[in-house]
C-alpha cells in the first residue's frame, strides 16, 4: 500500500479521473441538447385524466406530461393541501394542458393520489393552432360553410383534412399577396416620400415634380386596394369552416380552420407516423416563420439572418486575415514592427467579443453609419438607415472579432509549405509575387479554408456583441427581399444564439418556451460542431498531404 | 516562344510585383492598425469624463439700474434681468437673437425681496403681497425659419397673491412651486413668518385648475433669521439663524416647533450663505473660512439627522452657493470674484475662475451650459462646458457617500424611474463581480483541465488521444449563449433542489477514483492483466456515473437528516447566507466548464512538446513515471501551463453570456458562493443598448469596456511573453 502510494498511481489515477470527468461532461452535455431538443417534435401522447380532489370534486384534465417530480408531503400540508397521514412523499406530473385561453394555466401540476383515472383515448386530437398554443380535446363536429358533419372521428377526420387543405391554399394565396405585392407597393410609396423629400432637401421641389409623385402614389394606392380587396376576400373565404372540439371542461369549443396549423391524434398513430410526424415536425421548425413572441412556430428568419450574417463576414474577414497572414509569413522582416503585429494578433484573440460590440456600436454604428446617413441619406433623417445598427456592421464586428482566427490559421498553413517550393519557383525565374499567387496560396487554400470554417464557427455562436451592433428579437423583414437592391445591409437581422437568449429569459412563458430553446439549441450546437468537425478533418488532411512533401 | 510579359526583366512583372508587395505590406499592417483604432476610439470616448469644466466669456451687457433676478431661454440666446421697478428686460445674448424689448410687471408695490424656483420668479412687496412671474420663451417655425420670442407669463391664476393679510412688507420669501402644489414661506417685517400653501384643484363643473390656499402662521421663530430656504417637495424648510440651522416639517401637525437644530458653522468660522442641492436632500454651508460642507440627512441611532458629509475649499469668504437644477453641481462665488465650479458626489473641483468684474451673483443657464455673472452694471453670459462633472477617480473607484445612504459605499445604479434620482457609477462592484465569477471558474476549471491534460499529454496511449483531444476541444467552439441557457434554466434549478448532492459529488468523485484504483492495485494478477490500466479512462466514466447516482440518492437523506428537509432554507434561515437560485456556483460550473477547454489545450501542448529525451533520461535514472512527471516534465512545461491559466483567466473575464444568463446581475460585493454578481462585460450588454449617445452613462459603460479591453490585455500579454520565453528555452533544448 505504501509503495504504490510512493508509485503515485493514486495521483496518475485521479489526473485519469479528470479526464472521465471532462468526456462525461462534454458527452452529457451534448446529449443532453440532442434529447431534449429532438423529443421536442416528438408527438407525445395525449392523457385523459380524472381528478377526484380530497372534497369530492371531480374534475377532468386533457394534457400531455411533461415532467414528473415528487413532493415532500410536509410541504403540500403546510401549503393546505391535504394529504393522507403517514405519506412521506407524493408523486406529481406537470401536465400541458393547452386551451391557454379557457383555463387559467396552461401547464399545471397534478399530485397522483388525486388522479383517479388516466386513459389514453385514441379519438383526442391534438391541434396547433396560430394563436394561444395548442388545443387538446375530441372532435365532435365540422361545420363547412352550410353543411354539418357529425360522426365520429373516423367519418369527420377526412373531410376536416380536406377542408384544411383548403384553407392552407387561401392561406398561401393570402401570404403571397401580402408578402409581395402588397409588400411592394408599401416599399415603394416609402420611396416616394424619400425622393420627394430628398428634393425638398435640395430645393428641386417644383410643382411639376410634386404632381408626379401624387400620380405615381395615386396609381400605387389604387393598385393597393384593388389587392387589398382580393386579400380581404380570401381572409374571409378562409374564415367559412369551423370545427367543434369537446374540451376538458366538457364543453364545446368552435376553432375557425383559419387559425388552425395542424391536426393530429397522436394515440391512434402508429410508431412510422410517428417518426414521420417527427421528421415533418422538424422540417417545419427549420422552414416555419416564429408565431406568439418567438415561443411557437419556427426559426426561419433567424437562421436565415445568422447564415446571411456569417457569410457577409466571411467576405470580409477573408482577404484581410489572409493578407495579414501572408505579410507574416512571408514579406515581414524579423523585427520591432512584426513583433507588434503578432502581440497586436495574439490580443486581437484575446479581448472580449462584448468590447467588440461596443467598439462596433461606437464607431461603425454611430460614426460610419451616421457619417454614411448624413451624406447619402439625408432624405431620410430623422430615422437613421445606416445609422443604427443592422446586419452590415454586425458582419463587420465579427469580421474584426474572428480576423485572428483566420490569420493563426493562415499561418500554420503557410509554415507547413517546404521552403524548398518557394526557392523551386524563384529559382525557375519566377517573381516573388507570383510564386505567391502561384504556388503558395493555392497549396495553403485547404489551410484558409479551415481558418475560414473556424471563423464562421465561431461568429455564429457568439451574441453578446450582435445584441449591440444588430440582432433583434424580431426581425419585420429579412434582409433580403424582392424589393430593389435585393440585398438590404442597412436592415436588423435575427439571430439563432440571441433567439436561445430571449426566448429563454425573455418571454413571458418561460416554461412553455424552454422545450422550443432546446431544440434551437440543437441546431446551433449541430452547426457549430459539425463546422469545427469539418474544418479539423481539412487540417488533418491537410498534415496528411504535406508529410509526404516533407523529407 | 516565350511571351514578352515573361521576359525576367519585364516592367510589368516588377510592377505587379511590388504592388503586391505593397499591399500585402499594407494589409498585415491594418491588423496593427486594428488594435490601436479599438484602442484608441475607446480611449477618445472616454476621454471626456475626465475633463474638467471649461469657462469662456461670450457676452456683456450694461445694466443702467440694478437687478434683482436675471437669467436666459433654454438655448442661451435672450438673457433677461428683472430690475426694482419690476421691469422684465429681454436682450440679445447671440447675433441672431432677436432685439431688446422690455415688460413691465403689474406690481401694487415695491419690491423689497426676491425669490425663485426653477424658472419662475416670486417678488416680494412691501403691501404683503407676492408676484408670481416667469419669462417664458416660445418657438415659432411658421415663417419657415425659426423665431424665438419672449415674453412673461403668469403660473398662478392672478399675477399677485395676498400673503400677509395685515400688508406689512414682506422682508424675505421663500418660493416652490409645481404642477400640483405652491409654497411660499415669507417673513414680515414685523418678524411673522408665514407659510402660504395653494394646491391645484380640478373644478368639478368647468373642469379648469383652481388653486387652493392655506394658510398657517409660525407662532415661535428664531430671533435672528437671516436665510429661509424650502426644499423642492415643499416638506422641509431650513431657517438659518447665524450660525444656526433650524428644520422644520411643514406636513407635520406641530410644523413650527424645528425638528433639529444644530450648529453648522466650521471651527472659527461664520456662515455667510447656504444653499440646496438639486433635489433638496442636501444643503449646502458656505462659511467665512472659504470652507463649503455639505450635509444630509443619514439614518443614524437617533433618527434621521442632517450630518456633515464633505467638504469643499475656496479661497476667501464664501459669498454664494449657486446650485445646477438637475445635477449634483454647484458653483460658488467668493468675495474675491473667483468662481469655483464642484460637483458634490464626485467630490471634483471642475473649475476656478477669476472674473474680472466686481461680480455680486451668479446663475447657471437652464441646460447648465452657460454662467450669467451679475456684476455692478453689467452681466456678463460666460459659455460653460461641463458634460459630465459627475464622473471622476474618486466616483469611479472609491466609496462615495451618496444622499440618502447609511455610510459611504460603492454603488452600482445607472438608472431609475425618478427624475430626482441620481445615477451612482461606481465600477467597482462590477469589476468585483467579474473577478468573482472569474475566480470561481477558475477554482473549478484549473484543476480539471491541467489533470486531465497531465494525463491526455503523457499517461494516455496514442490512439485513445486521438479521439479524447479533439472531443473536449469541441467544447470550445460550444457557443456561450447555450453553456448560460443550461446553466440558467437547466442547472440552477438542479442546484437548488440538490445542494447536498453538488458538494457530495465534489467530495466522493476524488475519493471513490483513488477507491478504484486501489482496487485495480489489489485486483488479481490474471484479471488485472485483462484490464489494461492505460485505458483507465475509459473504465472511470461509469465509476463516476455511478457515483453521482448515489449522490443522488444520498442527497435528499442528507437534506432531510441534517438540513430539516430543505437545504437552501436551511442555508438562507439557519447559517444566515444569502441564497440566489442563480448564483456564483453555478456560474462557476458553467464558466467552468467554458475555460476548461482553453486551459486543456494549451496546457496539454505544452506537456507534449516537453522535449522527450528529457523525460526518458529521468526514467533511465530509475525515476518513477510519476516522479519524473512532477520532477522533470511539469517543471518544464510550468510557464506553459501559467500561460494557460492565463489565458483560461483572460477568457473567464470577458465571458458575458453566462454570466448574464446564470446569475442574477445584481450588482453586490460579497464573496458568497451562494450570492450571484453583475460582471463589467455582462453590464455592457444590459444597458448598452439603452444608453443615451454620449451621455456620461454611455461614456462610463465603454470605460468599463476599456477596463476590461485593459484586464485581458494585461492577462494575455503576460501569457503570450511567458509563452515565448518558454519558445526559446526549449529551442536551447
Amino acid at each position: 500500500m505504501g509503495n504504490w502510494y510512493k508509485s503515485g498511481s493514486p495521483w496518475i489515477w485521479l489526473t485519469s479521473g479528470a479526464v472521465s470527468l471532462s468526456l462525461i461532461a462534454v458527452i452529457g452535455l451534448l446529449s443532453l441538447i440532442a434529447w431534449r431538443g429532438l423529443t421536442y417534435f416528438w408527438p407525445a401522447t395525449i392523457y385523459h385524466f380524472e381528478l377526484t380532489h380530497p372534497d369530492g370534486v371531480i374534475e377532468q384534465v386533457i394534457g400531455e406530461v411533461y415532467e414528473k417530480d415528487t413532493i415532500a408531503a410536509q410541504r403540500l400540508r403546510d401549503n393546505g393541501t391535504f394529504v393522507a397521514a403517514g405519506v412521506e412523499e407524493v408523486g406529481s406530473l406537470l401536465v400541458k394542458t393547452g386551451n391557454r385561453e379557457y383555463v387559467e394555466l396552461d401547464f399545471r401540476w397534478l399530485l397522483s393520489p388525486s388522479i383517479t383515472a388516466k386513459v389514453a383515448h385514441p379519438d383526442l386530437a391534438v391541434f396547433e393552432r396560430n394563436k394561444n398554443g395548442n388545443f387538446y380535446g375530441y372532435i365532435d363536429s365540422l361545420n363547412l360553410g352550410s353543411q354539418v358533419v357529425t360522426g365520429d372521428v373516423a367519418t369527420i377526420r377526412p373531410q376536416l383534412l380536406v377542408a384544411m387543405e383548403r384553407v392552407d391554399q387561401l392561406k398561401a394565396k393570402a401570404l403571397t399577396l401580402q408578402n409581395n405585392e402588397i409588400s411592394s407597393i408599401n416599399y415603394q410609396l416609402e420611396k416616394i416620400r424619400l425622393a420627394q423629400r430628398k428634393l425638398e432637401i435640395e430645393n428641386k421641389l417644383t410643382s411639376q415634380a410634386i404632381a408626379s409623385f401624387e400620380q405615381q402614389r395615386l396609381t400605387l394606392n389604387e393598385q393597393y386596394l384593388i389587392h387589398e380587396k382580393s386579400l380581404f376576400a380570401i381572409r374571409n373565404e378562409m374564415t367559412r369552416d369551423s370545427v367543434v372540439v369537446r374540451d376538458m371542461r366538457g364543453e364545446k369549443v368552435s376553432l375557425n380552420l383559419s387559425s388552425l396549423l395542424d391536426l393530429h391524434l397522436p394515440n391512434q398513430m402508429s410508431l412510422v407516423e410517428k417518426v414521420l410526424h417527427w421528421l415533418a415536425a422538424m422540417a417545419s421548425f427549420v422552414v416555419d416563420d416564429p408565431r406568439e413572441a418567438n415561443t411557437e412556430g419556427g426559426v426561419f428568419p433567424a437562421i436565415f439572418g445568422t447564415i446571411f450574417m456569417v457569410m457577409l463576414m466571411a467576405v470580409i474577414v477573408t482577404p484581410f486575415g489572409v493578407i495579414a497572414a501572408i505579410y507574416l509569413h512571408e514579406y515581414a522582416k524579423k523585427g520591432v514592427v512584426t513583433k507588434f503585429v503578432r502581440v497586436a494578433v495574439i490580443n486581437l484573440a484575446g479581448v472580449p467579443s462584448v468590447v467588440y460590440g461596443v467598439f462596433g456600436l461606437g464607431f461603425f454604428v454611430y460614426i460610419l453609419g451616421g457619417s454614411i446617413d448624413e451624406l447619402l441619406y439625408p432624405e431620410a433623417a430623422p430615422s437613421p438607415v445606416f445609422g443604427s445598427p443592422g446586419v452590415l456592421w454586425s458582419a463587420l464586428t465579427l469580421a474584426i472579432l474572428t480576423l485572428p482566427v483566420v490569420i493563426v490559421s493562415t499561418e500554420e498553413g503557410l509554415s507547413r509549405i517546404p521552403m524548398s517550393l518557394r526557392q523551386g519557383s524563384l529559382a525557375l525565374g519566377a517573381t516573388k509575387s507570383e510564386t505567391l499567387w502561384k504556388v503558395i496560396i493555392p497549396m495553403a487554400s485547404p489551410a484558409i479554408m479551415t481558418g475560414l470554417i473556424l471563423a464562421v464557427a465561431r461568429a455564429a455562436g457568439e451574441v453578446a456583441p450582435l445584441m449591440l451592433v444588430g440582432v433583434v428579437k424580431m426581425a419585420p423583414t429579412l434582409p433580403i427581399d424582392g424589393n430593389f437592391p435585393f440585398i438590404h445591409l442597412e436592415r436588423k437581422f435575427m439571430h439563432l444564439g440571441f433567439h436561445i437568449y430571449d426566448v429563454g429569459f425573455q418571454s413571458p412563458n418561460v416554461e412553455a418556451a424552454r422545450p422550443l430553446v432546446f431544440a434551437s439549441s440543437f441546431l446551433l450546437v449541430t452547426v457549430i460542431v459539425g463546422l469545427n468537425m469539418t474544418a479539423i478533418g481539412i487540417r488533418n488532411y491537410l498534415r496528411e498531404k504535406y508529410r509526404s512533401l516533407e523529407h | 516562344m516565350p511571351s514578352a510579359s515573361l521576359a525576367a526583366n519585364s516592367p510589368i512583372r516588377q510592377l505587379k510585383d511590388r504592388l503586391t508587395r505593397y499591399s500585402i505590406t499594407l494589409g498585415g499592417l491594418m491588423v496593427l492598425m486594428t488594435l490601436l483604432m479599438i484602442f484608441g476610439y475607446l480611449l477618445y470616448v472616454v476621454e471626456p469624463i475626465f475633463r474638467s469644466a471649461k469657462i469662456d466669456l461670450s457676452q456683456e451687457q450694461p445694466v443702467a439700474s440694478q437687478a434683482i433676478a436675471f437669467g436666459s431661454d433654454e438655448l442661451n440666446e435672450i438673457g433677461y434681468f428683472v430690475d426694482r421697478q419690476a421691469i422684465v428686460n429681454f436682450y440679445p445674448l447671440g447675433k441672431d437673437s432677436p432685439a431688446a424689448t422690455q415688460v413691465t410687471l403689474p406690481i401694487s408695490g415695491a419690491v423689497v425681496s426676491d425669490s425663485k424656483s426653477g424658472a419662475t420668479l416670486a417678488l416680494g412687496l412691501n403691501n404683503g403681497r407676492v408676484l408670481l412671474a416667469q419669462p417664458s420663451f416660445s418657438l415659432d417655425f411658421s415663417s419657415g425659419t425659426r423665431q424665438i420670442s419672449a415674453d412673461v407669463r403668469f403660473p398662478l391664476s392672478e399675477p399677485e397673491l395676498l400673503i400677509d393679510l395685515q400688508q406689512k412688507p414682506l422682508d424675505k420669501i421663500a418660493l416652490q412651486i409645481d404642477e400640483e402644489q405652491t409654497s411660499v414661506v415669507a417673513l414680515t417685517s414685523d418678524q411673522r413668518l408665514l407659510l402660504t400653501r395653494l394646491s391645484a384643484e380640478e373644478n368639478m363643473m368647468t373642469e379648469e385648475l383652481e388653486w387652493v390656499s392655506e394658510q398657517l402662521e409660525f407662532n415661535n421663530t428664531p430671533e435672528i433669521i437671516s436665510e429661509i430656504l424650502l426644499t423642492p417637495d415643499q416638506r422641509l424648510l431650513f431657517i438659518r439663524s447665524g450660525n444656526q440651522l433650524y428644520v422644520y416639517d411643514l406636513l407635520s401637525d406641530e410644523f413650527d416647533s424645528p425638528l433639529q437644530l444644530l450648529d453648522i458653522n466650521q471651527v472659527n468660522a461664520d456662515v455667510t450663505t447656504i444653499a440646496l442641492l438639486s433635489g433638496g436632500s442636501s444643503i449646502l454651508v458656505g462659511n467665512s473660512n472659504g470652507v463649503i460642507s455639505q450635509w444630509f440627512e443619514v439614518n443614524g441611532e437617533r433618527g434621521r439627522r442632517l450630518t456633515k458629509i464633505r467638504e469643499f475649499n475656496v479661497d476667501g469668504s464664501v459669498k454664494q452657493i449657486e446650485t445646477e437644477p438637475s445635477r449634483k453641481t454647484f458653483a460658488v462665488l467668493n468675495e474675491t470674484g473667483q468662481v469655483s465650479l464642484f460637483h458634490s458626489t464626485s467630490e471634483a473641483q471642475l473649475l476656478s475662475y477669476q472674473l474680472k468684474i466686481n461680480a455680486q451673483a451668479l446663475r447657471f443657464s437652464p441646460r447648465n451650459n452657460g454662467m450669467i455673472i451679475l456684476a455692478d452694471e453689467q452681466i456678463n453670459f460666460y459659455h460653460l462646458e461641463n458634460e459630465h462633472p459627475e464622473v471622476s477617480w474618486s466616483a469611479l473607484w472609491q466609496e462615495v457617500w451618496y444622499e440618502g445612504y447609511p455610510e459611504p459605499d460603492y454603488v452600482w445604479q445607472s438608472t431609475s424611474a425618478s427624475d430626482e434620482f441620481e445615477p451612482k457609477l461606481s465600477l467597482v462592484p462590477i469589476s468585483f463581480g467579474t473577478i468573482k465569477a472569474a475566480l470561481f471558474a477558475m477554482l473549478f476549471a484549473v484543476p480539471i483541465a491541467i489533470a486531465g491534460a497531465i494525463y491526455t499529454a503523457y499517461f494516455m496511449p496514442s490512439r485513445l488521444r486521438k479521439v479524447v483531444k479533439p472531443t473536449v476541444e469541441t467544447m470550445e467552439a460550444l457557443p456561450t449563449v447555450i453553456l448560460g441557457f443550461l446553466a440558467g434554466l437547466w442547472l440552477a434549478p438542479i442546484v437548488e433542489d440538490n445542494l447536498p448532492f453538488v458538494f457530495l459529488l465534489i467530495i466522493l468523485i476524488p475519493v471513490a477514483i483513488v477507491l478504484t484504483a486501489l482496487a485495480y492495485h489489489y485486483l488479481p494478477a490474471a484479471l488485472r492483466s485483462n484490464i489494461n490500466e492505460e485505458y483507465s479512462v475509459v473504465f472511470l466514466i461509469p465509476v463516476v456515473l455511478l457515483v453521482a447516482y448515489g449522490c443522488m440518492w444520498l442527497s435528499p437523506i442528507i437534506e432531510n437528516g441534517l438540513m430539516a428537509g430543505d437545504a437552501r432554507t436551511f442555508i438562507s434561515t439557519e447559517l444566515g447566507i444569502g441564497f440566489d437560485q442563480r448564483n456564483a456556483l453555478v456560474v462557476g460550473l458553467a464558466m467552468g466548464f467554458a475555460v476548461i477547454p482553453t486551459i486543456f489545450s494549451i496546457t496539454e501542448d505544452a506537456i507534449f512538446s516537453v522535449p522527450k529525451h528529457l523525460s526518458n533520461g529521468s526514467l533511465a535514472l530509475g525515476a518513477t513515471r510519476w516522479q519524473t512527471l512532477v520532477g522533470v516534465v511539469l517543471l518544464t512545461a510550468s510557464p506553459g501551463i501559467f500561460s494557460a491559466v492565463m489565458m483560461g483567466l483572460g477568457r473567464a473575464v470577458g465571458e458575458t453570456m453566462i454570466v448574464l444568463m446564470a446569475t442574477g446581475n445584481t450588482p453586490i460585493m460579497d464573496w458568497n458562493i451562494f450570492e450571484g454578481m453583475r460582471s463589467l462585460s455582462a453590464n455592457i450588454a444590459v444597458e448598452m443598448p439603452e444608453s443615451e449617445v454620449n451621455s456620461t452613462h454611455y461614456r462610463v459603460l465603454f470605460l468599463a469596456a476599456f477596463v476590461l479591453f485593459i484586464f485581458t490585455f494585461f492577462f494575455n500579454t503576460i501569457a503570450e511573453l511567458v509563452r515565448q520565453r518558454l519558445r526559446e528555452k526549449y529551442g536551447s533544448l
